[in-house]
């Protein structure tokens, strides 16, 4: 299958980029990334410059990828990472627009490859229980439903992409942020500080610069992990019940 | 070299207990004033730089990643081991540290293995601690499920995903650290050389992988915690960036590299689809547990499977070859992953191979499907359901447990894995080999220790599933805290060090000379085409079955290959900015010289053992057969020159508590 | 002003509960101003709704809530504007050359516009109360105004000046327009508000959506059914 990209080109941080087309040969097993390289080879052997992605695990786990596909963060299948989208989802001679994740809290480094430390930065303000080695009692010694358990994990199954904030139009990092003091409050570990929690997090996402939920759920829509909603309710929940019954004045 | 494991004495059980309470310590005010890098923030390094900054140690922690969250750890799919025994089967630290000792062949060393066995239980309390969300059952309690190579239930897990939170757990205790101020972060760094000042590891050289400037840090002692060289392969089930460049580095500046040869080739992976392929997608363990492998008795069959003209569905029971249940009835579908990948490779090699390539089997979960409707039909009191029913119901059960596995499978291959049976082949998955170190976890070198995947210590010739995220973590959490301070008490009269130092200004450059020599080249070829074909060479002939003759030609095959390497590399861009290219070139000239050493290591060991099969030493039953009288020691490679054969040294492995048979699952 | 309360009203959730809470006390007035109007539908020349308007007029609570009312109508829009100026900074400066955004679980793209929809709403509202409420209250006897005598009192004839108003045909389409429009706000509004409260539940929000649909169908619908009628009468 015959492919054109229109791939966003830009050579750092300090100057504009622009669209640059490409014309690629792939096969419908191929994965978007691996029709990437296919274009990257391409690029080397001509000894131009190859387009810089960020990509690792290749089987939707590490949350690295993250491209914006025809308008789509991680392309057009419901539920997948860029890097588990397959080309048989696309048409011989289709046009495909590559864009890196936009928002101001992610600034473009260079061709697709966006600064996402700003997510990092939101957990070490609270997102963790305060734990050090070597303190745990018996792992059994709080039992735990099996239905809180496995929510829990649906919130803690997110993988740090950003699609959340690329898919936003207010590019808000509540639904990662939700995800986080959710998956901690509703765990007895971690909801003995779940108030400084929901506090510091959502301080420091404000910080940021990331926008405000105004709850049109494209996050949720987009999310390849497929997490719901549901949890910002719970991070605002946490957040106003934090700060009105606090002890911190 | 005489090579000393510096295993304590006493009676195995008691030798880690006694240890941790006559080792020198260091005190609190102490520690502030001893500064140690970690490189690597997955599973082990992540913990070690969380647990050593939560101890008062001034940390430097980094990753070439953008965020520690990204490390490959976090694709571990199936579950962590511990010796809990919360099933009541039976299960003790010691059957752990057997089954460690019999899993990896007799050749890891008794003293490291039960100290893993020993701290695994403390490892799921702190996970649990740290809000790792564990299966449940609905009692509260946490789950367990079975893996190869043990008959008890004593894997912990978080679906599929269970490496994903272990490394979540691990990368948010680190978080902590670093907003403490404990820890100090260094993303996109990656490391390029280690520097030693008077024979101890004092330092490294990385490069900012946004900017391409190079950096010096100083510290009293460094540790590794950078993974394993799978990659060396091109492809593996490994991420795209994991690379050998660090503990390479580490080897070229004296470290040595042990038992390289051993590596992991698991048995349940997607099998590969197509030349442009990237890398091979592991489907987990666990599904073993509950899905058989198959593949047609009659070579027609397979023959019309492979051209499109049957499915595997067509194939009737008496014709389908379970040959795991047949040649190894105690185990079955449950061996260990070196056993079933050879089993694997024997039937495609017949002839049996059900994909077009003719590398692939069946992993078939219709038994179980069947088991599962028909207790929960049992359970929901239905009278003589129809099989339609009892399907439906045991598919929501089987997707229960493994939903997001079949999901990924169905994303790759574009088949739905309940109807048709997975293809699955085994593909390069871990290395067992690694850096040389004692039971400190320090190397030859004094001062740079070596943690997880990155050192050779726990596994011996292979690893049982679902204990690599125990080593890691137990490295990480509750091993050098303690071991390191054997090291650094005593550093404590030792000043901070300065980076200007000709030791440190000579590595600097020794690695800018090197990268602008790849820069300047001029070649034509990219870094990742000299991957792939040096991929091509280690798998065929330092792969699932090696030979002397293949070996030896291997060595060959590389020696030319890394000549053309350096004749026609091509780098495009410059040192200066974000270059992923020259990150690749510098990963595969390591690569080019560890390929050639494992071919080296491999030919040496005239054994089979574990995931080291050579075809001259086998049973007639094509067992793998052990040379325990000649090659019951460790290999430890030392570098010496380009010009030179690496040198060998032998660290003897004696065991003193565990009668060593021949390693049998039948 | 550097306390928690302060903190809190300015963070990101607390501007969006702020948001919340205004717009279900607006919500709330809706229903009782519709509950008034309907006396506009007595064919009884405006003896029940002049009635009403009078007690409304002269009520001490309600006075008092209808000034908060007005500042509450206000905050919300300036919150509102905030919010929306606050977003649009967050994108950056380059925006997407394609965008497609999967089907929601929410409103079909209403969202989104939310702010348009609050611009229309705004300018309604200014129409609406220069040609009611400050008619009723400052405009001269004449123009559409006279008195009527309710109690034994005499006050000014509201009814009439709703007749006339209506008997204009721009004027109907305008109103019926922008109820349209509010009922798209209230469409997203209503279960927004949940959510921005903390309130979303498997069990529940289905319930808060529907309540909301209806609601936002019902309420606009009542309030477009007036100037519709009267139009319909004159004629």
């Amino acid at each position: 299958m015959k492919l054109n990209l229109k791939v966003w080109r830009q050579k750092n941080a300090k100057v504009k980029g622009q669209f640059e087309s490409y014309q690629v040969v792939a096969n419908e097993h191929m994965s978007f990334l691996e029709m990437l390289d296919v274009l990257n080879e391409s690029l080397v052997s001509g000894q131009k410059e190859p387009v810089a992605f960020e990509h690792d695990c290749r089987e939707g786990i590490c949350g690295t990828c993250n491209l914006v596909i025809n308008g789509q963060p991680h392309g057009p299948q419901n539920g997948t990472t860029t890097c588990q989208l397959h080309m048989r989802h696309f048409k011989d001679g289709q046009t495909i627009v590559i864009e890196p994740f936009r928002a101001k809290a992610f600034p473009v480094l260079k061709d697709l490859v966006v600064d996402r430390s700003a997510f990092d930065r939101i957990i070490q303000a609270g997102g963790y229980v305060s734990v050090d080695t070597g303190q745990a009692p018996d792992g059994n010694t709080i039992p735990i439903g099996k239905d809180v358990a496995g929510q829990a994990f649906e919130a803690a199954a997110c993988i740090g992409c950003g699609a959340c904030v690329a898919a936003c139009p207010n590019s808000s990092a509540m639904l990662f942020v939700g995800a986080k003091i959710s998956h901690l409050a509703l765990l007895p570990q971690g909801e003995v500080e779940a108030k400084k929690r929901a506090q510091k997090m959502v301080h420091q996402m404000d910080e940021e610069g990331f926008g405000m939920c105004s709850n049109i759920t494209a996050c949720e829509a987009e999310c390849p992990k497929g997490i719901s909603v549901e949890n910002i309710a719970r991070m605002n929940r946490e957040y106003i019940g934090a700060s009105f019954t606090s002890q911190d004045k | 070299m005489e090579l000393n494991g510096n295993v304590p004495t006493g009676p195995l059980a008691e030798k880690w207990t006694k240890y941790k309470s006559s080792m020198p310590l260091v005190s609190p005010d102490n520690k502030r004033r001893l500064d140690v890098i970690v490189v690597g923030s997955g599973l082990a390094g992540a913990a070690a730089a969380a647990s050593m900054g939560e101890l008062g140690y001034n940390v430097k922690c980094f990753t070439f990643h953008d965020s520690p969250r990204r490390a490959h750890s976090i694709a571990a799919q199936g579950g962590i081991n511990a010796a809990k025994n919360y099933k009541n089967d039976g299960d003790s630290i010691y059957r752990l540290f057997y089954d460690t000792i019999k899993g990896g062949d007799y050749r890891a060393r008794e003293g490291n293995v039960h100290r893993l066995a020993e701290v695994s239980v403390d490892i799921i309390d702190q996970c649990v601690a740290q809000g790792v969300p564990f299966a449940r059952e609905y009692s509260g309690m946490l789950d367990n499920r079975s893996f190869g190579g043990v008959q008890v239930q004593r894997t912990f897990y978080a679906r599929g995903q269970t490496g994903q939170q272990l490394l979540i757990g691990a990368y948010q205790a680190l978080s902590r650290q670093i907003s403490l101020g404990n820890v100090t972060m260094y993303n996109r760094h990656e490391m390029l050389d280690v520097v030693l000042v008077e024979g101890k590891a004092r330092g490294i050289i990385t490069r900012n992988l946004v900017t391409g400037k190079l950096d010096r840090f100083a510290a009293h002692a460094v540790v590794l915690a950078t993974g394993g060289y799978g990659n060396v392969f091109y492809l593996s089930t490994n991420a795209m960036m994991c690379n050998v460049t660090a503990a390479w580095r580490a080897v070229r500046r004296g470290a040595l590299m042990a038992n390289p040869c051993y590596t992991q080739i698991h048995p349940t992976c997607i099998p590969q689809y197509g030349d442009y392929q990237s890398k091979l997608t592991l489907m987990s363990e666990s599904l073993r547990n509950d899905g058989r492998v198959w593949v047609p008795k009659n070579l027609d069959d397979a023959k019309a499977i492979r051209e499109g003209k049957k499915k595997g569905k067509d194939i009737p029971e008496a014709d389908r070859d379970y040959y795991l249940e047949r040649r190894y009835p105690a185990f079955g579908n449950l061996v260990p992953r070196d056993v079933a990948s050879r089993a694997a490779k024997v039937e495609c090699d017949k002839g049996h191979g059900i994909v077009p390539t003719g590398l692939g089997v069946y992993l078939d979960f219709n038994a179980a499907i069947d088991r599962y409707g028909k207790s929960k039909a049992h359970s929901m009191n239905l009278e003589s359901p129809s099989a339609q029913q009892i399907w439906e119901l045991g598919q929501k059960v089987v997707e229960e447990k493994y939903g997001n596995l079949f999901e990924m499978y169905e994303k790759i291959t574009g088949e739905d894995p309940y109807t048709n049976p997975m293809k699955i082949y085994p593909a390069v998955h871990y290395t067992m080999g690694g850096l040389w170190v004692d039971y400190n976890l320090q190397t030859n070198i004094p001062g740079l220790f070596a943690l997880g995947e990155c050192n050779f210590s726990d596994h011996g010739a292979n690893r049982l599933g679902a204990s690599a995220l125990m080593q890691g973590l137990a490295d990480g959490y509750f091993v050098i805290p303690y071991t390191i301070g054997t090291f650094l008490s005593k550093e404590i009269r030792t000043p901070r060090f300065k980076t200007d130092s000709p030791e440190f200004e000579e590595a600097e450059q020794s690695v800018h000379q090197r990268l602008t020599g790849f820069i300047n080249n001029g070649g034509k070829q990219s870094a990742e085409s000299f991957h792939r074909r040096l991929g091509k060479i280690m798998w065929d002939y330092c792969g699932m079955a090696r030979t002397a003759e293949g070996l030896t030609t291997a060595r060959r095959m590389i020696q030319e290959l890394k000549a053309e390497f350096y004749a026609d590399l091509y780098v495009p861009g410059t040192m200066d900015e974000f270059n992923p290219e020259l990150e690749k070139a510098t990963r595969v000239a390591d690569f080019l010289e560890l390929g050639e050493m494992m071919c080296l290591d491999a030919l040496e060991r005239q054994e089979s053992c574990g995931g080291h099969f050579r075809e001259e030493y086998q049973t007639e039953e094509g067992e793998a057969m052990r040379d325990d009288e000649n090659m019951m020691f460790v290999s430890a490679w030392g570098w010496q020159d380009t010009s030179k054969e690496p040198e060998l040294n032998k660290e003897p492995l004696i065991y003193e508590n565990v009668k060593v048979a021949a390693r049998s699952y039948k | 002003m550097n306390n928690w309360f302060f903190g809190f009203l300015t963070s990101s959730i607390g501007r969006k509960l702020l948001m919340a809470l205004t717009g279900l006390f607006l919500i709330l007035f809706l229903a009782v101003h519709l509950a008034g109007n309907l006396q506009l539908l007595h064919d009884d020349g405006g003896i029940a709704f002049n009635t009403y308007a009078n007690f409304m007029a002269h009520n001490p609570l309600i006075q008092f809530v209808s000034k908060g009312n007005f500042f509450f109508i206000l905050l919300h829009a300036i919150l509102g504007i905030a919010l929306w100026s606050k977003n649009r900074a967050a994108r950056g400066t380059q925006g997407y050359a394609v965008t497609k955004t999967r089907a929601t679980q929410t409103s079909p793209g209403l969202a989104k516009f939310m702010w348009a929809f609050g611009i229309v709403i705004f300018v309604f509202l200014i129409v609406h109360l220069v040609q009611f409420w400050a008619m009723m209250h400052y405009g001269e006897i004449g123009y559409g105004i006279d008195f009527v005598n309710i109690d034994g009192k005499e006050v000014r004839n509201l009814y009439t000046l709703v007749e006339a108003t209506f008997t204009n045909a721009g004027f109907v389409l305008f109103y019926v327009v922008c109820m349209v429009v509010i009922a798209l706000h209230l469409w997203h509004g209503f279960q927004s508000a949940f959510q921005s409260m903390g309130l979303n539940h498997p069990k529940y929000t289905p319930v808060i959506k529907f309540v909301g649909a209806a609601y936002s169908v019902l309420v606009p619908l009542g309030f477009a059914v007036i100037p519709i009628v009267f139009y319909l009468r004159h004629a």
